[in-house]
């Protein structure tokens, strides 16, 4: 574990001796809370239409703010993460600093967990800056904190997916860009696996469904937490991070 | 301290090396001479772990590379072909991450971060970024990185190349300051280098050891003259006596083996006679055949050393 967390500790200082987490942070928080405010605003117009002229329906902030919002991060953040994950590991391929990891007494699976928690933690920065949101929120109004707390948790597992897929993409090849591309579209096909469930037979439109990550993700946004996909998340991890390992472990028998 | 055997590594196209065997005992410094792709850097991989052998054992400090990797990776110290730097950190910075992949205590991180940037003389750009220091700091660096958990053993793979002569002179110094308490091995294509440094020498080259001894000896062995093979048709005894009154040559006996060999022994202060010899062959019609020098591998091996240390 001590390892582990030496490998985390100077991968996740790594972050913050460029601009990238910098200007990835504030993208984050500038697009997040541009559409924030539109969220708000909408929801509100939408209330005192129904309010003043017994107009459409009444729609709690639950569903008027707080699950347009997650949607609104949970994009963002598919867009951003391949910049954090792509270096993981191709960078320190390309600097040949993996001959001083290889030959430390630590094993190479904490050497790719450390690498894995330390863009966890990253991800865990961004979100909890986003509190701010539910903040505003809890000061102008009474929102309901179950869906808040089940959104974060949702979000932050199916973002932990993406990057173990960005972690192996960048374990495959020592060009970060190359990295970055693979790992953009493979998650972005898990993502979107499912669109095609009603055109294919019942049992391959059962697979799609249970392979793509955002109908996993659809009960937490209610404040409802499934052990079931929670237990989906983290195979899916699981098997990201063994994936990592084989392919890293394959260099050294060349 | 060190004991390698039948030690081969195959990559998908060439064998880099083949069947070495070897032995590096507590407190030596032992230096790999080799020209390039001699296979002295995919040893050093070996014997660190960061690659496996495809056949053969090592063991390091009494553990088997490959079924104790970790207790071996504690004991040794490595500094690959190119620095394992990380640009964008400080030396300083560095220095405690290295320190703490190789298992240095928490209360003991401060004294060993001092300590090997004391050895290597870091103690001025301690705190700048790697990333602006010129190629000799780094170097440095990267030694300070294989000092840092005070290893018993210390693997240098081409540790001065690049340097100007100054920091050579330097980084030598520093190596030997090290060697009383720890076992060292290092990799040269430089004879002066093993000269300045080494106790002894183990000459690869193309994959296999040619040579392993003290590099007194081992010049001595090329120092003792050269023998040339002369064939001719016809090896009167009168032919030879003139052979032998050339000045410079010390022998020349007929090759009980073939009857038309003559070999020639030259004495190792001798200039370059050749001419002599073939003149004087033609003179007294002993119908030249052939005229060769019998090389030592050894020498071959030599010839493609850089034997000047050039400014690099
Ligand atoms: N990763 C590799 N894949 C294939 N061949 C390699 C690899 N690394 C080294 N070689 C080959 O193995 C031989 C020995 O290389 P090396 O150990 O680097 O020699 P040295 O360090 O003595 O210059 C060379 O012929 C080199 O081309
Ligand atoms: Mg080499």
């Amino acid at each position: 574990m001590k390892n582990i967390w030496t490998i985390a500790r100077r991968d996740f200082m790594a972050y913050f001796t460029s601009p990238l987490a910098y200007i990835l942070i504030s993208l984050l928080l500038l697009i997040t809370g541009y559409m924030f405010s539109q969220i708000v605003f909408g929801f509100i117009q939408h209330m005192m239409t129904y309010q003043q002229f017994n107009m459409g329906k009444p729609v709690s902030i639950t569903e008027g703010v707080i699950q347009p919002l997650f949607g609104s991060i949970n994009t963002i953040l598919l867009f951003i993460f391949p910049m954090i994950t792509m270096r993981l590991i191709a960078e320190e391929r390309k600097n040949e600093t993996l001959p001083l990891i290889l030959t430390s007494p630590i094993t190479l699976m904490q050497f790719i967990l450390g690498k894995f928690l330390s863009s966890v933690l990253l991800i865990s920065v961004m979100l909890a800056l986003t509190l701010v949101y539910p903040i505003v929120l809890q000061v102008y109004g009474n929102p309901e904190w179950g869906p808040i707390v089940g959104g974060y948790l949702g979000t932050l597992l199916m973002v932990s997916c993406y990057l173990a897929i960005g972690l192996f993409f960048s374990a495959m090849t020592e060009n970060q860009l190359i990295a970055g591309a693979l790992t953009f579209g493979a998650s972005l096909l898990f993502w979107i696996i499912n669109w095609a469930a009603q055109s294919v037979d019942s049992t391959t439109g059962a697979f799609l469904n249970y392979m793509s990550l955002i109908s996993h993700y659809q009960t937490f946004g209610t404040g409802l937490i499934v052990s079931s996909d929670v237990f989906f998340f983290l195979s899916f991890i699981a098997v990201g991070i063994y994936l990592t390992h084989q392919v890293l472990d394959s260099y050294r028998w060349r | 301290m060190i004991h390698a055997s039948n030690l081969t590594k195959r990559y998908a196209d060439r064998t880099a090396i083949d069947g070495l065997n070897f032995e590096v005992k507590k407190g030596e410094i032992v230096g790999f001479l080799g020209p390039n792709g001699a296979g002295k850097s995919t040893t050093m991989k070996i014997l660190t772990g960061y690659m496996p052998a495809t056949e053969g054992t090592v063991t390091v400090a009494g553990y088997d590379v490959f079924e104790s990797p970790l207790e071996v990776k504690r004991s040794v110290g490595y500094l690959p072909e190119t620095p394992p730097v990380y640009k964008e950190m400080t030396v300083r910075d560095y220095l405690d991450f290295a320190a703490r992949l190789h298992g240095v205590e928490k209360q003991g991180l401060r004294a060993a971060i001092d300590r090997a940037i004391e050895q290597t003389h870091l103690g001025e750009v301690q705190g700048r970024l790697i990333g602006n220091l010129s190629k000799g700091y780094r170097q440095r660096v990267g030694l300070a990185q294989a000092l840092v958990h005070n290893p018993p053993v210390l693997i240098l793979d081409e540790p001065t190349v690049g340097l100007d002569p100054k920091q050579i002179i330097e980084i030598r110094n520093l190596i030997r300051g090290l060697a009383s308490e720890r076992t060292v091995i290092l990799s040269t294509h430089i004879l002066p280098e093993v000269q300045a440094t080494c106790s002894r020498v183990i000459v690869i080259n193309q994959g296999r050891i040619v040579a392993q001894d003290s590099l007194d000896r081992l010049t001595a062995r090329l120092q003792q003259g050269k023998t040339f093979n002369l064939m001719v048709r016809n090896r009167s005894s009168q032919a030879l006596e003139v052979l032998r009154s050339i000045p410079g040559i010390k022998s020349v006996a007929e090759a009980p083996q073939a009857s038309e060999l003559v070999t020639i022994e030259v004495r190792p202060e001798a200039t370059d006679i050749r001419d002599q010899i073939i003149e004087t062959a033609v003179k007294q019609q002993m119908g030249v055949l052939e005229f060769f020098a019998e090389k030592l591998s050894l020498e071959d091996v030599f010839l493609q050393l850089t034997t000047t240390e050039e400014t690099v």
